[in-house]
């Protein structure tokens, strides 16, 4: 398989990484480089095999219903690029 | 001092024949000489590390010390600590001060070790040569021209250059262990979930594990000692009973002194001395093998045949799950926010286009791709049924051997920018390391020998599940009738 150009910017666009045309070529040549690479996989036969998503089978704990956070969000959003009100601001979505 | 292990620093701190103060002291004034050159941390904060070390001498005289209380640990930059800056080696973080501590990072100030400082990396863990983390490469402490290995090349390179006597690293496809064969010390991977991943940020998470880059197996086990444990807060910590990791250093009773090994079946992957593998690195390693016979341990050959499919089936579940992961990075909440954008959507692409650097964008591109509709099956279930046949062919190595040895890296360490410009060839370096990420499998690479240039070369061995305690025990013993862990870059050690 191989990538086409368009393919890179739609990628790119699901990704929400802006790529200039440059940038998308030379995205180009490597990914059907690392495409090759992985296209190893095909040859080798997995029927019936079952996928292993995890290394450990073990299930998902549950834990009772209650509260175990304390509320920190002065000090998370003292980190943030910007906020107002206790609000995370971001440009406006809706008019 | 700067060469003393881990049990002779914390005697000495018992003694008071050095206050954590000085020891703390000693190691930041390394770092102030050499760390110009090197580059292997990015933070260092000598003032908060000191306040750190005057608490642990409080702790020591009133007789509550444990076995780390008061030693300085560098930290890979990929574990959140809180007040301190956190890049993960991307300008994507470089204004991020953690808000809280990570597990592992909880578990030393527990411990009462000292945070040393921040080591470089690569950017989000992605690399092996160190050479994408956005605060530059770092040097090999070895041959200044050459890789320290990567991901956790500045831990690496600050133990190896005695700038810390030990540090944190993570890996997710050899991270720790390549770098510990390319910079000559002991790097240890746990089984996957042993050392809980809270605040260890995620580049994929099936796949990532804390771990430890030392000077001996000895230094090793006392670090897993206190970095492993359960942790409520992952998913995937694994719920277990305390061990201590050091437990089988010494030689069982009824055993030969000699033969500490008697009994041990190590299994040889004959297809990891194949094609690709460098002659002085086979040279090494098979020195190192004939050494564990002559300790008593039997040698027999296993097949892992689908090993060599984890290269090609990892370039697929990684970048996966990096393209997941990293989507949390959008200059809402945390990180870097594009100075001037016109909408949302731009804010976001513009953002990420400008934090994130070559080598984590072309990972989320190939993860963004291969989770799309359409070539879902054809590529991530596919790799995780080769991730499937991978596990079971060490499941099937496990009947017959304890653990399973080979090189850890194909060649010794690498000029810089060889390969920057090539992924697919740096992706290879990882060959042998890979398959036990896959398998959450822990790893180890041990020192073996000196290669070409007087670089030195790691003798890889992975154990089946929880391991641990046992392949620290069979690098010990081969650690004590040789003398190559103890090897140190010209001019380093004094």
């Amino acid at each position: 398989m191989s990538l086409s150009i368009e393919e890179v910017h739609r990628i790119a666009l699901l990704a929400r990484i802006e790529v200039s045309d440059a940038e998308a070529l030379a995205a180009q040549r490597q990914l059907n480089e690392i495409f090759s690479l992985i296209g190893e996989m095909q040859a080798v036969d997995t029927e019936g095999i079952q996928p292993m998503a995890h290394a450990q089978s073990a299930l998902l704990r549950l834990r009772d219903d209650v509260v175990t956070e304390v509320d920190q969000h002065a000090l998370f959003q003292s980190i943030a690029p910007q906020v107002e009100g206790g609000l995370y601001l971001v440009p406006k979505v809706i008019e | 001092m700067i060469n003393s292990s881990l049990k002779e620093l914390a005697i000495a701190l018992a003694l008071k024949k050095v206050s954590s103060v000085e020891l703390t002291q000693l190691f930041l004034d390394r770092i102030a000489k050499l760390n110009g050159e090197l580059n292997a941390f990015i933070t260092v904060d000598a003032e908060r590390s000191l306040a750190q070390a005057r608490s642990a001498d409080a702790r020591i005289s009133a007789g509550n010390a444990g076995p780390l209380t008061g030693i300085p640990v560098a930290h890979k930059d990929i574990f959140c600590a809180q007040g301190w800056l956190t890049t993960c080696g991307s300008k994507m973080l470089s204004n991020f001060v953690a808000p809280y501590d990570a597990h592992v990072i909880g578990r030393f100030n527990d411990a009462g070790s000292v945070i040393l400082g921040k080591t470089n990396m690569d950017e989000f863990a992605m690399g092996s040569s160190n050479e994408t983390s956005f605060y530059g490469p770092v040097k090999n402490p070895w041959n200044t021209g050459r890789v320290p290995g990567g991901s956790s090349g500045g831990s690496a390179a600050a133990v190896a250059a005695r700038m810390a006597p030990v540090a944190t690293a993570t890996d997710t496809g050899g991270s720790i262990r390549q770098p510990a064969a390319l910079t000559g010390l002991t790097g240890l991977k746990p089984t996957y979930g042993v050392v809980s991943r809270y605040g260890m940020i995620a580049f994929a998470s099936s796949l990532d594990q804390g771990g430890i880059l030392a000077r001996s197996a000895e230094d090793a086990a006392l670090m897993l000692n206190v970095m492993s444990g359960f942790d409520a807060r992952d998913s995937t910590s694994i719920d277990r009973v305390t061990e201590d990791y050091g437990r089988e250093l010494e030689v069982p009773g009824g055993v030969a002194p000699n033969l500490p090994l008697t009994g041990v079946r190590v299994g040889v992957v004959k297809e990891h001395f194949g094609a690709g593998l460098a002659p002085d690195v086979a040279r090494a390693v098979q020195s190192a093998l004939d050494e564990l016979r002559r300790l008593g341990a039997t040698l027999v050959d296993v097949s892992t045949p689908n090993a060599r499919l984890g290269v090609a089936a990892y370039y697929v579940i990684a970048p996966a799950e990096a393209s997941s992961n990293l989507s949390r990075f959008d200059g809402v909440r945390y990180g870097h926010r594009a100075k001037s954008y016109s909408n949302l959507a731009e804010m976001y692409s513009k953002s990420r286009a400008e934090g994130f650097g070559a080598e984590v964008k072309r990972r989320i591109l190939i993860g963004t791709y291969v989770l799309s509709h359409g070539y879902y099956d054809a590529y991530y279930v596919k790799a995780q049924k080769i991730r499937r046949l991978i596990a079971n062919d060490f499941a099937a190595a496990f009947k017959d051997c304890d653990i399973v040895v080979g090189p850890t890296s194909p060649t010794v360490a690498f000029e810089l920018g060889a390969k920057a410009s090539d992924p697919v060839q740096m992706y290879l370096n990882d060959v042998y390391t890979i398959p036990a990420n896959l398998a959450g499998l822990p790893g180890m690479s041990i020192p073996c020998g000196l290669g070409e240039h007087g670089l030195p070369v790691g003798l890889h061995m992975v154990g089946n599940y929880f391991a641990e305690a046992k392949m620290l025990a069979i690098a010990h013993h081969y650690q004590c009738a040789t003398d190559w862990h103890l090897r140190s870059p010209e001019g380093m050690s004094a």
